[in-house]
């Protein structure tokens, strides 16, 4: 590769980047500011449910961006990353269903009230300390990374790479759905955790506790997206980089393969359990439904479809692939799958490096 | 061991007409005794039995649900001809009476048959005639308790039969409401029974009356033929003998009599369990091949040419809703259908697997995980397809008669004949599969293809003929295990879904381009889950294997039997 194409490559990321750190403040800002301060019947003004909606698409990017750090840039393609999302979100819903305390439907102060139901005596030991806010935040980042270090640590040990490894990460997933969806397990079983009250002592339905929830989300994605670059941009991303190029190569060079692919495998997952942290309480619930391999690889197509290894190709096409889910969800039910389905098989065999490709292909033959 | 067919439509009409063959010296006798006086014309005696019978049935039509069950009393005792078809068929809810007014008054007829060709029995006269439609017909209603008079009833004819399958039903029905009639027929029986399984079962339901008696001796008997028996009813009644009252004082005085029914118990647990696990092996081996024949068809087009084909799971879909539609079409003939559901679906799967090579798959070889995502995207259009033409609701695929009930050993251990034949079914795939790929030029194409395309080629190998055509034949396979499975699940849009990841577990556990790999891998699965399932349950144990293949790749990444020389370098 040609010290040129390089330095332009740079530039063109360079470009991407600040266009959406630009549109991310624009969003982050304006979007709460317009909510407030315009009148409702102003064409600008979002409601409450843009705001939750474009909230929701936020974290989509977020864990967008999770899954292409370690497939763009590292060619590890997890068809299980839903895993680490939902078990951010359990941490994050254990937390707003200890909340709720006596306004539960049975009114026990301290079991929720599905275990009531269940006539269990006590708190299960997985769910004591999650009344704290600190405590259960820490659970976010620890659980997801966590599973991440022990699944990959065995996984790249031993050197399963490629399609056996997206599907063994199916496996995973599938098999904690299937744990979930217990009720043995203290998860809420089927129904999940729901009902939320508040969080931090700040009514949940609030507009201003759904706008302080926006501008954080719209924070992490910022700051998720700057560690993900410039983590690609450290010399640990070009070793990865590396990795991706030539795995075999990059070992005999010395380098220890397994370290890089699993730290940046962990830093994935925890990425991925902030996201589906931030989820939940602006959803409103969490359920065994959000493990299901079939979102999994949803989230991988937002990827393919924003155009892989580019970072904020990964949010647009979060951004893209759900808007238009919404959009037929509402108005043409029955096609969406039609849609998606197409999606997968054009844009895998005509877009493969998606839309920002595209884009740049049309950039550079107007130049 | 003793067989007992159950459910098979044959030995039902030899039934009814051995029991009809046979109560015509008896009604005889019956008349003889019944009317004394001499000089009676015969014809009239005829008549006014038959008047009388026609009566009664007449008035069971419509009677209150307890004068129903004294008439049924009643009719039980009488000698006649047809009676038992009249009650059996009460107890099926086949009998039917005519509403219209008629000169002769209500007539009751037993309704055989389905809509459009049905048998209508008087069992009065024993004619039968045909009808369309059962337009004026009523059935007759029952209710629990005349159930259970009815089945008694039944089961008195039935104890007089000349199959020993019949005798041995008729005894375990006394055996559920044993009172002092059921025993005096029971011993009157057994006087002159020769055959030993029904004499077992006799002895065992007079012991288990036995077990009543106010004698410590007899009930010491009763139980010593008990024990070791298998039955439900012997293992709660013996358990009882075991049990204490409120203030923990034991219910069987006699201090003899509990230590043999401990005894007992331990004999019959010992025996139950040994069943138990014969049964459990059964459902591991059933569901074995359920994984194989989900898998083969991967094993095919993941384990040979390498294609990670995510729309395997509706491809089997597919072939379950051919089998759907090939009943459709011929609804008389569920028999057959099933049997023309198989080529067929086999075309239908193949032709969409050709269809997805060439169209999409061809486009992506040696570029994987976009295979894998371009094949996710037809699964989801093929899901959706199918939710447009057939409706998203889940559709029932009939089970022929000679494959539906129960394959019955004991109380504790019968296999159903579908999991037998769909298990029998695997071997037969897998065995035409295997020499398909290793018996046949295209075979040996395959497998030249798969292992140097290159040189491959250059020999005259049309490789992309060749791709279509393997691509196909595990398209094909995978709809050909859809019609077996059709017949264990409900078909419906998400069924794919629910093999695609046991199917890959399979093919990537047992080695990929291995199909000896395929099979014992996915019998070794099925065998597990189902040993494990009874200690933990069943999404438990679902998780374990999950949870035991990842772990397992981890430590052999090639599976069971991974491929050795030059054709191992391709994967």
């Amino acid at each position: 590769m040609s010290d040129r194409s390089l330095v332009s490559r740079l530039m063109q990321h360079d470009l991407g980047s600040r266009i959406f750190i630009g549109v991310l403040l624009l969003v982050g800002l304006g979007m709460p500011l317009a909510h407030l301060l315009l009148p409702e019947s102003s064409f600008l003004h979002p409601s409450t449910y843009t705001l939750s909606l474009v909230g929701k698409y936020m974290t989509y990017a977020l864990l967008a961006i999770s899954i292409d750090l370690i497939w763009g840039y590292c060619g590890i393609l997890s068809l299980g990353h839903t895993a680490f999302f939902a078990l951010g979100g359990y941490a994050m819903g254990m937390y707003l269903m200890r909340q709720i305390g006596t306004r539960g439907v049975y009114g026990d102060p301290v079991l929720p009230d599905f275990m009531v139901f269940l006539s269990w005596e006590s708190l299960p030991w997985y769910w004591q300390g999650m009344d704290m806010f600190w405590f259960a935040m820490l659970m976010v980042l620890l659980v997801p990374g966590l599973l991440a270090l022990v699944f990959g640590w065995l996984a790249f040990r031993s050197r399963v790479a490629g399609v056996y490894f997206s599907i063994i990460t199916q496996a995973l997933t599938f098999a904690l759905m299937l744990a979930f969806f217990r009720n043995e397990m203290g998860f809420g079983g089927n129904n999940g955790l729901t009902d939320f009250k508040d969080i931090l002592g700040y009514d949940l339905q609030a507009t201003g506790t759904r706008i302080g929830l926006f501008m954080v989300t719209a924070l992490a994605l910022g700051l998720g997206y700057l560690a993900c670059r410039w983590i690609v941009g450290s010399r640990f991303g070009r070793v990865v980089t590396a990795i991706r190029d030539g795995e075999g190569r990059a070992r005999f060079i010395g380098y220890r393969v397994e370290h890089y692919k699993l730290w940046l495998f962990v830093f994935s997952g925890v990425l991925a359990g902030i996201a589906g942290a931030l989820y939940v309480p602006q959803v409103g619930i969490i359920n065994p439904g959000e493990f299901a391999p079939l979102n999994a690889i949803e989230a991988v197509v937002w990827v393919v479809v924003g155009g892989r290894g580019t970072l904020y190709g990964a949010v647009l096409g979060a951004v893209l692939v759900n808007y238009m889910k919404t959009y037929f969800t509402v108005a043409w039910p029955e096609a969406w799958l039609y849609a998606l389905g197409t999606l997968f098989v054009v844009v895998t065999l005509f877009l493969p490096r998606g839309v920002v490709g595209l884009l740049e292909k049309l950039r550079r033959q107007k130049a | 061991m003793n067989i007992i067919m159950a459910r098979l439509p044959l030995t039902g009409s030899i039934i009814a007409l051995l029991c009809y063959l046979m109560w015509w010296p008896m009604q005889a006798q019956a008349d003889e005794e019944g009317m004394p006086e001499a000089g009676m014309p015969d014809e009239w005696v005829q008549e006014v039995v038959t008047d009388e019978f026609a009566d009664m049935l007449a008035e069971l039509a419509t009677a209150s649900f307890p004068r129903k069950v004294e008439l049924v009393n009643t009719l039980q005792l009488r000698g006649w001809p047809g009676v038992r078809d009249a009650l059996a068929g009460l107890l099926e809810g086949e009998l039917y009476f005519s509403q219209e007014e008629q000169p002769e008054g209500i007539r009751v007829y037993v309704v055989s048959g389905r809509e459009g060709d049905f048998t209508l029995l008087d069992p009065v006269t024993q004619q039968t005639e045909q009808r369309e439609a059962l337009s004026g017909l009523r059935r007759i209603t029952t209710n629990n308790p005349l159930r259970r008079n009815l089945r008694g009833a039944v089961a008195r004819f039935d104890l007089l039969d000349e199959s020993p399958a019949v005798r041995r039903q008729a005894v375990a029905e006394l055996r559920r409401g044993l009172d002092s009639d059921a025993i005096l027929l029971l011993r009157e029986r057994l006087v002159t029974e020769t055959h030993r399984g029904v004499t077992r079962d006799i002895e065992v339901a007079l012991a288990l009356y036995d077990l009543e008696s106010s004698d410590a001796e007899v009930r010491l008997t009763a139980l010593e033929v008990l024990s070791g028996e298998l039955g439900n009813d012997v293992y709660n009644r013996v358990q009882r003998l075991l049990a204490t009252d409120a203030s923990g004082e034991p219910l069987e005085p006699d201090a003899a009599v509990r230590h043999m029914a401990s005894l007992a118990i331990d004999r019959i647990e010992q025996r139950r369990s040994f069943f138990g696990f014969l049964e459990t092996l059964f459902f591991g081996l059933s569901f074995g091949s359920v994984l194989v024949l989900a898998a083969i068809g991967l094993a095919i087009t993941f384990g040979v040419m390498g294609v990670i084909n995510m729309a395997h799971g509706e491809l089997i879909m597919i072939g379950a809703y051919t089998s759907y539609v090939v009943q459709l079409l011929m609804p008389n003939h569920i028999g057959v259908a099933i049997l023309v559901a198989v080529p067929a679906a086999f075309m239908v799967s193949g032709l969409v697997g050709v269809l997805i090579e060439r169209g999409v798959v061809r486009f992506l070889y040696g570029r994987p995980l976009e295979t894998l995502l371009a094949t996710f995207g037809i699964s989801l259009i093929l899901q959706q397809l199918v939710r447009t033409v057939f409706s998203p609701l889940n559709r029932q695929v009939q089970t022929p008669d000679w494959m539906s009930g129960l394959l019955r050993f004991n109380d504790v251990f019968a296999i159903t004949y579908n999991r037998l034949y769909i298990l029998i079914f695997m071997f037969i795939v897998f065995a035409l599969l295997w020499l398909v790929m290793h018996r046949t030029s295209l075979g040996l194409k395959v497998r030249a293809v798969s292992q140097n395309r290159a040189m491959a080629r250059a020999m005259g190998v049309r490789s992309d003929r060749i791709d279509a055509l393997t691509f196909g034949l595990g398209s094909g396979i995978a709809g050909v295990a859809g019609v077996a499975l059709s017949l264990l699940t409900n078909v419906g849009p998400n069924m794919g879904q629910a093999y695609i990841i046991d199917s890959f577990m399979v093919v990537v556990f047992g080695g990929v381009g291995n199909l000896w790999g395929t099979l014992i891998g996915g019998m070794s699965l099925g065998l597990g889950t189902k040993l494990v399932e009874p200690h933990v349950g069943a999404v438990m144990a679902k998780i374990l294997m999950l949870v035991f293949i990842i772990l397992f790749i981890q430590k052999r990444k090639q599976g069971l039997f991974p491929q050795k020389g030059r054709s191992a370098e391709g994967h």
